[in-house]
């Protein structure tokens, strides 16, 4: 297989994996009056009290990490398609590459400690 | 992604914006498009906002007390919009990349029929999904929510 055609097949699976776990996340966020599912304090989702009892589940912990880099992978390489259908030069075609993949690894790291370090506290609390 | 040996992009972006006869699908490709481009910039920035949480309460209710606001509740209700037009029309793709709903192949006789008669219902069935997910988040947005 080759690597565009991986990297399509990942593509495709990190939106299976969005679909369920991004699903679950606007349920909660935004169908709270609806469904008012996951938020045990009560009032809003986004109320620091649901937020630390959602921090201390592993469930959340994980699945807030796997959404990231799913998400992470699905837009960006998303984008990147995007760019190389504008027929640039080889150059800047490279660079795209790898300005998108520094940006997601970036910003994976970054998610994936502050879902850690709010696990932490919220278990601390 | 493949080189793109045989007939340049020349429309670019442009492209995006006619369906000529290609129909009703070509329209659902560049709103999946568009809707992947904006739901993907909230996320970039929603990733750093949220991550105020790891800091402690004063920090997230001072991050969540910035981004409140009639303003912020249009716009993230536009997001919630974007992704669930996004994710139906997402599961018709992956229906028909998978081969489903796209018919048995056929001989290519005159008058030759196109598959995109085949595929309507598919993609009508993922606009009704995702209309009755926008309708449910208006409700909670801005009827029954405390947003």
């Amino acid at each position: 297989m080759m690597r565009d055609q991986k990297l399509w097949t990942w593509h495709v699976l990190a939106g299976l994996v969005i679909l369920v776990f991004a699903g679950l996340h606007m349920a909660i966020m935004h169908l709270d009056a609806i469904l008012g599912i996951f938020s045990p304090a009560g009032g809003h989702p986004i109320d620091w009290a649901n937020v630390v009892a959602r921090g201390k589940s592993l469930f959340f912990t994980v699945t807030y990490i796997v959404l990231l880099g799913a998400a992470l992978f699905h837009g960006l390489y998303g984008l990147r398609n995007i760019l190389l259908e504008l027929n640039f030069g080889p150059a800047l075609r490279k660079a795209i590459g790898v300005v998108l993949l520094l940006l997601g690894a970036g910003l994976f790291v970054y998610g994936t400690w502050a879902a850690v370090a709010s696990h932490t506290l919220a278990k601390s609390v | 992604m493949p080189e793109n040996k045989g007939r340049p992009n020349r429309l670019g972006i442009w492209g995006w914006l006619g369906g000529g006869r290609w129909g009703a699908e070509r329209y659902l490709y560049t709103l999946h498009r568009v809707t992947g481009l904006g739901v993907l910039f909230y996320f970039l920035l929603h990733i750093v906002v949220t991550s105020s949480r790891a800091l402690g309460q004063a920090s997230w209710e001072s991050a969540m007390g910035k981004v409140t606001g009639p303003l912020f509740t249009i716009g993230e209700y536009l997001v919630f919009v974007a992704l669930a037009f996004h994710a139906a029309n997402g599961i018709r793709l992956v229906l028909i990349e998978l081969g489903f709903g796209v018919g048995k192949p056929i001989e290519p006789v005159y008058p030759y029929r196109t598959s995109l008669n085949v595929q309507r219902p598919l993609a009508v069935l993922a606009m009704l999904l995702a209309a009755v997910l926008i309708v449910m988040g208006g409700l909670d947005f801005f009827v029954l929510g405390t947003h």
